[in-house]
Formats: C-alpha cells, sequence, structure tokens
C-alpha cells in the first residue's frame, strides 16, 4: 500500500513539473493584467482581442498552410519513396537509408543553417517558398520511417492474388495494398503536421520577408514580453488538440467493443 | 513489383536539399576569401574553433548537456519503470498525459518558466511566503539545465517505458521462482535489458540538448552562450558564414559519430527502430 502510494505521489510530481508552465500560461490568459506575476482578476478580452490581432492571426495562418502542405506533399513523396527503396538492392538501399536518416540526426541548427545557404546560393527570396521546401525536406524521412515498416510486413502473395483473380495492378494496389499501409501513411502525415506546426530552428533561418509562424512570432515577442493574447491562443490550442485526443480515444474504445462483440 | 522508380523524385529531392546544403556548409567551412575578392582552401576557421574562448563554449555546452541527461536518467528511469508496471491502472492515459505537454509551442512552455521562477515569480512569492528568502532562480545554468530537463523529459522516458514494458514477464518470474529477491532481479535482469531504452532516451536527449540556442536564449539570457548561440550569432549577427559553418561541421560531426556509436549498440541488441 505504502509503496503503491510513493508511486502515484513519484508519478503525481514528474506530472507537476510538465504542466506547471502550461498551467500558468494557460491561468494567465485569464488574468486581466498585462503583466504576468500579477494577478488582478479574471477576463476574456485577451480571448476576443486575439481574434483581431493581425500579426497573430496571419502566423497562424502561416503555421496551418505550411504545415498542411508540407504534411501532405511529404506524405506523397515519403509513401512513393518507401516503396522504391524497398525494392532496392541492399548497397543502394543502404545508401539511400543513410540519407533519409541524415536529416533526422543532423542538429536542427545545422540543418537550418545548411537550408540557408543553399537558398541564398540559388538566389531565391528567403519567404514563404523557401519555408515550405525546407518543411517538406524535415518531414520527408518521418513518413518514409514511419511507412517502410509496414510495406516490409506486407504479404505479397495477397497482391498477387488479386492480379490472378483479374484485378487490374492499379486495382490491387487500391484495394490490397493501400489499406494495409494506411496506418503507417497517416501516423506519417500526423506526424509531419506536428513537427511543421512546432518548428521553430528551421523556420527560423529559412523564412523572411515578414512571412513568420506562429512559433517565429512568439521568439520575437519572448524579446519583449509575451502578450497574453498568444497565451490565449495557445490555451485554445491546447484545448483543441486534448478535446480531439479524447474523441479519437473513445471512438477507438467502441470499435475496439464493437469488434470484441462480433467476435 | 520490382520497380524502384517511385523512389526517384525523392532521390532527386534528397540530393537538391540535403547534399548540396550540406556540401556548401562544408565548402564554406573549408574556404576564405582574400583581400583581392579570390576564394582560397584554408583550415583557419577550423582552426580558431580551437582557441581557449570557443573550447570553453563547446565544453561548456558538452557538460550542461551532460548533466541535463543525467537529470533526465534520475527523473526518468523511475517514472517509465513505475509506468511499465502490469498493474497500474489507467495506464495509457497516463502514458498519454506524458506526451501531451509536447503538443504545446516549445518555445511557449520554456517561455511560461519566466513566470515561475523571476524575482518576484510565483516560486520566490511562496518561498517569501514561508519566510525564506528570495532565491536567484533566473539568467544562470541553473535556469538552463532546469530548460533542457523539462524540455527533453518525454523523451528520455518514452524509449525507457516502451523496452520496460517488452519485457517476457516469465523472466522476472523464473527470477523470483529462482529466489532473487526483487532488488536483486531488477539488477541483474530488468536493468540490463532495459539499456536499450537507456541508450536512445540519452541520444534523444543528449543530441538536441548539446546544439539548443532557444532554451540558453529565452532562460539563460541575452549574454549566456552555448555552442548554438555561437552558430547562430556567427550567421545572424557577427555575419562570419566560414567560421559559423566550421562550427556547425564540428557540431555536425560530433552528433553522428555519437551516433553511429549508439546504433552500433543498439544493432546488436534488436531490430531497432525509431519507436
Amino acid at each position: 500500500m505504502v509503496k503503491l502510494f510513493m508511486k502515484r505521489g513519484y508519478l503525481f510530481g514528474i506530472f507537476l513539473f510538465l504542466y506547471a508552465p502550461i498551467i500558468v500560461l494557460a491561468l494567465y490568459s485569464f488574468n486581466n493584467s498585462h503583466s504576468r506575476g500579477v494577478w488582478d482578476g479574471f477576463t476574456l478580452k485577451w480571448y476576443i482581442q486575439m481574434f483581431q490581432d493581425r500579426q497573430i492571426l496571419t502566423s497562424l495562418y502561416y503555421s496551418l498552410v505550411i504545415g498542411t502542405i508540407a504534411s501532405l506533399v511529404a506524405t506523397v513523396i515519403g509513401t512513393m519513396a518507401a516503396f522504391g527503396i524497398d525494392n532496392m538492392k541492399s548497397l543502394p538501399q543502404g545508401t539511400v537509408m543513410n540519407l533519409t536518416y541524415l536529416p533526422v540526426l543532423n542538429p536542427d541548427i545545422v540543418t537550418g543553417i545548411a537550408f540557408m545557404l543553399l537558398y541564398i546560393f540559388l538566389h531565391l527570396q528567403l519567404g514563404f517558398m523557401t519555408l515550405l521546401l525546407s518543411h517538406v525536406t524535415f518531414n520527408i524521412p518521418y513518413v518514409i520511417l514511419s511507412v517502410l515498416p509496414r510495406i516490409k510486413q506486407l504479404d505479397r502473395s495477397m497482391y498477387e492474388a488479386a492480379l490472378d483473380l483479374g484485378a487490374t495492378p492499379a486495382l490491387a494496389f487500391r484495394k490490397v495494398i493501400l489499406p494495409e499501409i494506411m496506418p503507417g501513411v497517416l501516423t506519417g502525415l500526423l506526424l509531419s503536421f506536428t513537427l511543421s506546426l512546432d518548428d521553430f530552428v528551421i523556420s527560423f533561418f529559412t523564412t523572411g520577408s515578414g512571412v513568420s509562424n506562429l512559433s517565429i512570432t512568439i521568439y520575437s515577442m519572448a524579446r519583449r514580453g509575451i502578450n497574453p493574447k498568444i497565451n490565449a491562443l495557445s490555451t485554445l490550442m491546447f484545448v483543441s488538440v486534448l478535446t480531439l485526443l479524447i474523441i479519437v480515444n473513445i471512438m477507438m474504445a467502441r470499435q475496439k467493443a464493437v469488434k470484441s462483440k462480433e467476435a | 513489383m520490382k520497380k524502384t522508380w517511385p523512389a526517384y523524385p525523392y532521390i532527386f529531392w534528397m540530393v537538391i536539399f540535403t547534399v548540396v546544403p550540406l556540401s556548401l556548409l562544408l565548402y564554406f567551412s573549408l574556404t576564405t576569401r582574400t583581400a583581392a575578392g579570390a576564394t582560397t582552401f584554408s583550415w583557419e576557421h577550423f582552426g580558431r574553433f580551437f582557441e581557449p574562448i570557443y573550447l570553453k563554449v563547446l565544453f561548456r555546452s558538452l557538460l550542461l548537456a551532460g548533466i541535463s541527461t543525467l537529470f533526465c536518467l534520475v527523473l526518468g528511469y523511475p517514472a517509465a519503470f513505475i509506468l511499465a508496471d502490469r498493474k497500474l491502472n489507467h495506464k495509457n492515459t497516463l502514458v498519454l498525459l506524458m506526451v501531451l505537454p509536447m503538443w504545446m509551442n516549445f518555445l511557449l512552455r520554456t517561455y511560461a518558466w519566466l513566470t515561475l521562477l523571476e524575482r518576484k515569480g510565483l516560486i520566490n512569492t511562496l518561498l517569501g511566503h514561508i519566510g525564506l528568502p528570495p532565491l536567484n532562480l533566473l539568467y544562470n545554468d541553473f535556469a538552463v539545465t532546469l530548460g533542457m530537463v523539462y524540455n527533453f523529459l518525454p523523451f528520455m522516458v518514452l524509449p525507457i517505458y516502451s523496452v520496460l514494458s517488452k519485457i517476457d514477464h516469465s523472466l522476472i518470474e523464473a527470477a523470483e521462482d529462482l529466489g532473487a529477491d526483487p532488488t536483486y532481479t531488477f539488477r541483474k535482469v530488468v536493468f540490463p535489458l532495459s539499456l536499450p531504452g537507456v541508450v536512445s532516451g540519452i541520444t534523444m536527449v543528449f543530441m538536441p540538448a548539446v546544439t539548443t540556442f532557444v532554451i540558453s536564449r529565452l532562460l539563460g539570457g541575452g549574454q549566456y552562450t552555448l555552442i548554438g548561440n555561437l552558430i547562430e550569432q556567427q550567421f545572424l549577427t557577427v555575419g562570419d558564414w566560414n567560421f559559423g559553418s566550421a562550427i556547425s561541421v564540428v557540431m555536425m560531426l560530433i552528433i553522428l559519430v555519437g551516433m553511429g556509436f549508439t546504433s552500433r549498440y543498439e544493432k546488436g541488441q534488436e531490430g531497432g527502430g525509431l519507436w
């Protein structure tokens, strides 16, 4: 009993450590006073002002647009690449896989600077396009690493059986292979989107001319004191992610229940 | 089905966006521009990195990252161990709770520590209420280490948790049947089996900790310099791209060599993979 209590207490302590700043952030988004550290009554004004703040809305827009396009493009290129890589002979496969791991392992700051040098070398104007290209690039390896294990688990004879039964290769691919690898593709897509949304370091070095995503806006604000409007926005985003996760979990639990009933 | 063409767009992409940029970085680190405007080969930027002032920055970055990694391990291993306990209720929810903070922008979470650590912040206010003198918690090594531990702790807990929860329970039962007490079982069976998780946890914490420039900037103050800040300064304020590239190349080599060691270690254990 004592042991169980201690274990619970320890986990609670760790969670307190992880959540303390988040709770503080959320609390101060309801704080009437502009300065942090002073509590001056409850208010919702930051939430209202947030929706009127051009800078915050624009950077939210860029974060979402870049995240969406980059994760979709990366998922298409990465999924195709995973099929190609799976069919390669071992030497080229090893080389390509090392090349895939390189950006994952490389420190963000080095990747960011290398991108910056490339764009300047190519005379590309730093801005929306360069930001997007960088995000696609750092997302592709994560897609490949999520999809490739699924492809390796595929049962080839299923595909061949479909062909024998008269399916065209395209139909067999759509009906047999795609459903099997779908979980990996979705993991890759989601992972890319989150990485893209959360990235600061690479974006910081590869953007320019007034295009900034949320992270960059927050960083530039941090120097002169963060506006409570940002607290309000991130509280909203956190709550929406939380809600989404809870819904997904409930749906998965229901599906499981239905399946076990059928069986 | 033995076609490799679907990988060609990717390979093309990777050559342009990974091979070329890194080659450019290497090129800048190894060349210098003479007064006449010509570009010549030179080792001077790497040589400059070995001046005491820069070595000190490197040493400090490695030391702080090392201490943070150690704290993450000491704090994270028991947490992972408790989470992997088969008798624990609501396990999935608790693991999810461990990942959830990462869904909030990490700059903001780091920034929120300012509110807690400030001279007139929450912690010092609480200390004042119980009659203790205020502490200097911000803009020093303590704050930066705390920021690193805070940001990277889940990266330590998760791999250890995933390895621990996959351990075949019959091995533990066998040890107990053979008369080993829980401590001995842990030392001789559970801990050695969890080492691959520990190794990947250490790399996943240490690598981003060495190269961070954001945590040190926000919690260490403007004058605080780690290797990441040094790189950033060379590119964005000083404008010495050659020296900045040289530091980046050194950083990259340190990380890749370190990864080479750990991946060799992991290969001996299990198939590897990210999760």
